[in-house]
């Protein structure tokens, strides 16, 4: 979901040379871990930014999956055979993305890869992943609109997520007027224009919908918050759905609660802040503003708690913070467990047969099952932030949602469906009956 | 509030006091109602406010009170609830009576947005009379907020006994409000009440007026409808001057995160691409400086920045001559090596910051003086903004009268104007060079203390400041301070006048090519240097 700034972009143009050199170097250290391993184990590639802009979201992805292959290990394994962890730094820089990816594949031979974390650098290494016939478990939330037979999508779908959320808000806050604030990439691009069609179609009309978009790492948010207070001062109730990227954030909520608009005048509701971000914030001022998350740390469960203190004991940190994106990886990572058991083998295309159907818990209760379309089941929970930096729920769907890989509210998509089961193909049009193939 | 939730929900309260004035008083309404507030059900908890705070019992305004702070504890097994005073007494919410210690198995009534909304609408219903002004300001203001049909009789009792002018305005515009929406008020209250909330012209009122609803009489819906054009009106000047603001302001941090630039590029003409990094060194001494108070000496936090603005300046000076000795006094000449030496530089920097304090976001706190914001007639002004804004200024002063008065400074002018001349008049010129780069890194130290104010402490935050930085300075006129604050207040005025029409990502693009056909026809900026000086 988040990707590079504007700023990066710009300034690295003339000096890629320079970034890449450095950034090679920087490698160099981290992959030496990896480069001789003995023929008894199974590799697993950790394919997370561990430098640059993404850091700050991936590195705890990548501690996630060293602590869950430390915790494999110790029972034992997967089918006799010990998990080795092959770490490799993209360091936030997509084109590096796929070439490491290659690399793990090619070089370090593993089985199975866990990573990715903005859409730009998943579309990056798709390719090599399909040539090259290996396995992605992707864990974070995106917009969608995609079914790889090669990637197995973990975090959430829009209908797993935003479409739930603005249900929510209509039917319990009885909001009527819309903000979709977000930051101008295909992201939230893609989840405003999933939600304006299903605003439009529960009757929400066009005046009484705002979008606006903000470029990356914006800090100035005086005039949008002017905005959005006067446009929630025409008589109706007023929300704000934030798909603004994890940097933006902490100016954007500072702003807020300087200009005096409260949870309970104008609740805004994101996608893309967990724990991990609100780390950073005085969290008083933004009391009741909400997110939705398929899992939150505060989340009383046996299977929770147990994770939580494991977690933290691993990390050697009693503050460590719980997010989403980490429970994705821990379904993702048991599920690629008991396909590899189930099949005996770590042959991908066994493996990526084995994966449809296969159940794996989910830390808030439930058990999450592997779909057709390579998309998960799972529940969706709204969480008002509190005082301490984490979330109280307040609300949570009746049961587990499936995953839509393509949308049901646009109409380039509603007829599509991906079925990697019977039908063997990722976008196959129930209208029409034909598999559009790859390139569409 | 929709007119038809609001009827429901009194219609609800009406018919729970109702119930309330039926059943004989030991029956207990009010207990009853105290003992669902341990159902942990937001339906329940709604219920409960809604009879406890119109239930005339003296209990109810601690209860609500605690209930908004989150003092109201409550314990699912036994159904008690009790109320945690400040002074870590507590008492038994359904008798007052004053209990030993709170059951460890209670904790503290849940609300979402929905309850704390009906909480402040009831605590704003209790405290109209309380005997502190600034207590019924609140009330005035809170009922003004919910204009429950229900508040009318305390709102026009409390109207009548009230001195206080600011208060009595409020409880009028309340009251107004209140009528507007009672769906049996008269046509002349209404026109009446429309008139009230017209005076006001702010947001709200534009707020109320507009919600008003088709099923009103013809003259009311006509009265409002010329009310919603004068205030917009008014509002359309404010703006104006509220977009001037925020471009003062945008400008102010430009100014600010460009000042040090302007010395390290504009005065010696290194292409400095760490400069960022300096800021950001500045932001991460500030967090430092706060952790330390926060865990040693919590009572001088809103010093904090204070203490944070010489530290800050030491500490990115320091790093800035050592980076001049180490690194820059072999490139001068040669400003593509000194380009890439410094890219080079800040992605270091900016790893050993990553490795030091982690990826993450760091935590720096506002002091209470930075917090919240003032209203000065229809615009809101932020305080630390506003602050931001007069220590850009005084920075500035401070810098150019150290460069005109100063012996460092007369030194610094000399060296730029004319090297070799300088160093035939005894002038050290590399340790003046040393100073000036220490100089601009230092204030680059002081730009991140504000920064950290209004933006994320996190290892990028230079580099979103790099490019506007270079843009300020090459847009003012590269080597003149007075063109780098006219160029950074310029910027950000055109910024925030463009951003509402264009939108914040096109605006920031036509400012790009603005910039880019301005320097077209003025290569040396608004401000060029002129004489012997520019060739050198």
């Amino acid at each position: 979901m988040h990707s590079k700034s504007t700023h990066d972009i710009a300034a690295s143009f003339s000096r890629r040379g320079v970034l890449a050199a450095t950034a090679g170097l920087m490698l160099g250290l981290a992959s030496i871990s990896g480069a001789k391993a003995a023929d008894d184990t199974i590799k697993v590639g950790v394919l997370h930014s561990l430098s640059g802009t993404m850091a700050i979201s991936e590195t705890t992805l990548k501690d996630t999956i060293l602590f869950l292959i430390d915790e494999q290990n110790k029972k034992g394994g997967v089918n006799g055979k010990k998990l080795e962890a092959v770490v490799v730094d993209p360091a936030s820089n997509w084109p590096l993305f796929a070439e490491k990816a290659r690399e793990l594949i090619t070089k370090d031979k593993v089985s199975v890869v866990f990573g990715c974390w903005t859409s730009v650098s998943r579309k990056s290494v798709l390719p090599v992943f399909k040539e090259l016939n290996s396995i992605l478990f992707y864990p974070v939330q995106y917009e969608g609109e995609e079914s790889e037979r090669n990637v197995f999508y973990t975090g959430a779908a829009p209908n797993q997520q935003a479409i739930p959320a603005v249900d929510y808000l209509m039917k319990d806050e009885k909001v009527k007027r819309w903000v979709l604030a977000g930051t101008d990439y295909v992201y939230p691009r893609t989840t405003n224009k999933i939600l304006e069609a299903y605003l439009k179609s529960k009757g929400v009309a066009q005046e009484d919908i705002m979008i606006n978009y903000t470029p990356f790492g914006h800090s100035d948010w005086q005039t949008i918050v002017a905005d959005i207070k006067k446009f929630g001062s025409a008589g109706k109730k007023t929300a704000v759905v934030s798909t603004i990227n994890g940097d933006a954030n902490v100016p954007f909520y500072k702003e807020l609660g300087n200009q005096g608009i409260k949870a309970k005048d104008i609740p805004v509701v994101a996608f893309s802040v967990g724990e991990e971000e609100l780390a950073g914030i005085d969290t008083k001022p933004l009391l009741g503003h909400l997110a939705a998350w398929n899992y939150f740390q505060s989340i009383k469960s046996p299977e929770n708690e147990k994770f939580i203190k494991a977690w933290q004991t691993y990390t050697k940190n009693p503050k460590r913070v719980t997010n989403d994106p980490m429970e994705a990886h821990v379904i993702g990572f048991d599920m690629w467990v008991k396909a590899v058991e189930k099949v005996k083998s770590t042959d991908p295309d066994k493996v990526i047969d084995a994966l449809p159907g296969i159940e794996a818990k989910n830390l808030t209760g439930g058990t999450s099952k592997m779909l057709p379309n390579h998309h998960i089941t799972k529940p969706v929970f709204i969480g008002e932030i509190k005082a301490n930096g984490q979330f109280d729920v307040v609300w949570k769907t009746p049961g587990l949602v499936a995953g839509d890989a393509w949308s049901k509210e646009l109409d380039g998509s509603k007829d599509l469906v991906g079925d990697w089961v019977g039908k063997k193909c990722g976008n196959f049009n129930t209208k029409t009956n034909k598999c559009l193939g790859s390139g569409s | 509030m929709p007119a038809n939730l609001s009827a429901r929900l009194c219609s609800l309260v009406l018919s729970l006091v109702l119930i309330a004035f039926a059943l004989p008083a030991f029956a207990g309404p009010f207990e009853d109602a105290v003992a669902k507030f341990a159902n942990d059900d937001f339906s329940d908890t709604e219920e409960a406010i809604g009879v406890v705070a119109s239930s005339g019992n003296p209990l109810a305004y601690p209860i609500i009170s605690a209930l908004q702070d989150g003092r109201l504890m409550a314990d699912p097994d036994s159904k008690k609830v009790y109320v945690t005073g400040a002074d870590g007494k507590s008492i038994d919410a359904a008798t007052g009576q004053p209990v030993a210690s709170v059951p460890d198995s209670a904790s503290a009534v849940r609300l979402n947005n929905r309850l704390r909304r009906s909480v402040d609408a009831a605590v704003g219903g209790l405290t109209l009379m309380s005997p502190d002004l600034g207590m019924r300001l609140q009330a005035a203001q809170s009922v003004f907020k919910s204009h429950e049909e229900t508040a009318l009789e305390a709102v026009e009792g409390a109207l009548a006994k009230e001195t206080n002018r600011a208060v009595k305005a409020t409880l009028g515009d309340a009251r107004a409000a209140i009528l507007l929406y009672k769906p049996d008020a008269t046509e002349v209250q209404k026109l009446e009440a429309v008139a009230i909330i017209k005076a006001r012209g702010d947001q709200e009122a534009l707020a109320l007026l507009t919600g008003i609803g088709s099923d009103q009489p013809a003259s009311v819906t006509k009265a409002a409808a010329s009310g919603i054009a004068s205030i917009q009106s008014s509002l359309a000047v404010w703006s104006m001057v509220q977009n001037a603001w925020y471009g003062l302001s945008l400008g102010s941090v430009l100014l600010l995160a460009a000042i040090g630039l302007a010395i390290t590029f504009g005065v010696m003409g290194v292409i400095n691409m760490a400069h960022g990094e300096m800021v950001m060194i500045g932001a991460y001494t500030t967090f430092v400086v706060q952790e330390v108070i926060r865990t040693r000496y919590p009572g001088l936090f809103d010093y904090s920045l204070l203490i944070a603005v010489p530290l800050a300046f030491l500490v990115a000076g320091a790093l800035g001559v050592l980076i001049e000795r180490s690194i820059i006094r072999f490139l001068y000449g040669r400003p593509l090596e000194t380009l890439l030496a410094t890219w080079g530089l800040s992605l270091v920097l900016q790893q050993a910051v990553r490795t030091m304090f982690g990826p993450t976001n760091r935590e720096v706190g506002n002091p209470s003086w930075m917090s919240g914001a003032f209203e000065l007639g229809q615009i809101t002004i932020t305080y630390n903004r506003l602050w931001i804004l007069v220590f850009t200024l005084a920075v500035f002063v401070i810098l150019l009268a150290m460069l005109r008065y100063t012996a460092l400074g007369l030194e610094m002018r000399a060296v730029t104007q004319n090297r070799r001349m300088a160093a035939s008049m005894g002038i050290a010129t590399s340790r003046v060079d040393a100073l000036t780069f220490g100089l601009g890194s230092g204030i680059a130290g002081i730009a991140g203390v504000a920064l950290s104010q209004i933006d994320n402490v996190s290892p990028n935050l230079g580099q979103s400041y790099i490019i506007d930085s270079f843009m300020v300075v090459v847009f003012g006129g590269v080597g003149n301070l007075w063109g780098t604050l006219v160029g950074a207040f310029t910027l950000g005025i055109a910024n925030k006048f463009l951003e509402p029409v264009a939108g914040a990502v096109l605006g920031k693009i036509a400012i790009l090519v603005l910039i880019i056909l301005f320097i077209q026809k003025r290569p040396r900026g608004l401000f060029a240097l002129k004489g012997r000086g520019v060739e050198a």
